[in-house]
């Protein structure tokens, strides 16, 4: 059974000027049970990990990452965008029964 | 594992005892890795051979606690559709599977930096590949001593 996914946080400023590079930071509440460790009893608890995070800007694929047991629990994922236009994020993560959850946000040109 | 201690090496252990994170020297290519990352870093290279340069590694120098240890990969690129970073990899060399992460880059980021946290079961080398978008590779490691343990139960 995996575990449910919990709540992503995502992290970037609302506007930004054509051109600049803006960093979004993203948290998503997950075990990253690695499948090494054991219970009291001495049962090897299974390993139930978040296996991949995209990040979609209006569609198109802009980043991904494949993760293995050795990302911490609730993993942590930042990377830059090079803002060109206004538009929308969606970022997913999917664990390794297949199961996803996903965030939106948009984002402004300002001024 | 032991190397020559040369001032700029000085100069980071002085860093380090000031408790900053910096950007650590690479560590000299001739260093072996363990069996598992060697066959990992040959399954990406097949007949390429990595070269030094271009990545920045950052990682604390003493990770008091392996269960999470931040690390940050920048790659010198213009990350354009003509000449951008396509992946990264990054592996934990003493780790029970090496595998760390592998990054999927494209143009539209304008820069090439990731940041996330780690598991690393005990002192070890971070080793890292960059693919570029014409198959060059570049190759960087830098050690991280752990004082406890992340991967264990």
């Amino acid at each position: 059974m995996a575990s449910p996914i919990g709540q992503p946080r995502v992290r970037l400023p609302a506007q930004a000027r054509v051109g600049e590079v803006i960093e979004i930071r993203t948290l998503i509440s997950h075990a990253m049970e690695t499948g090494q460790r054991r219970d009291q009893a001495g049962n090897v608890i299974p390993r139930d990990i978040i296996k991949r995070f995209e990040a979609k800007f209006d569609g198109e694929t802009v980043f991904a990452m494949d993760l293995a047991p050795a990302i911490s629990a609730n993993p942590y994922i930042a990377f830059p965008f090079r803002v060109e236009r206004a538009g929308r994020f969606e970022f997913t993560w999917t664990n390794e029964a297949g199961d996803s959850r996903s965030a939106t946000h948009e984002i402004r040109i300002a001024g | 594992m032991h190397q020559p201690t040369s001032p700029t090496r000085r100069g980071a252990m002085a860093l380090l005892a000031a408790g900053v994170t910096v950007a650590l020297l690479p560590r000299p290519a001739w260093a072996q890795l363990s069996a598992a990352t060697q066959a990992a870093v040959d399954r990406i290279r097949g007949s390429r051979t990595p070269q030094e340069g271009r990545i920045t590694l950052r990682a604390p120098p003493i990770a008091e606690n392996g269960n999470t240890v931040p690390i940050s990969v920048l790659v010198d690129s213009p990350m354009t559709p003509a000449d951008h970073v396509r992946r990264i990899y990054v592996f934990a060399d003493k780790n029970p599977t090496p595998d760390v992460a592998t990054f999927t880059l494209t143009p539209a980021l304008g820069r090439a930096q990731v940041d996330t946290r780690i598991r690393l079961g005990q002192t070890q080398d971070l080793v890292v590949l960059a693919e570029m978008s014409d198959g060059a590779l570049y190759m960087a490691r830098t050690e991280v001593k752990v004082t406890i343990g992340g991967c264990g139960g």
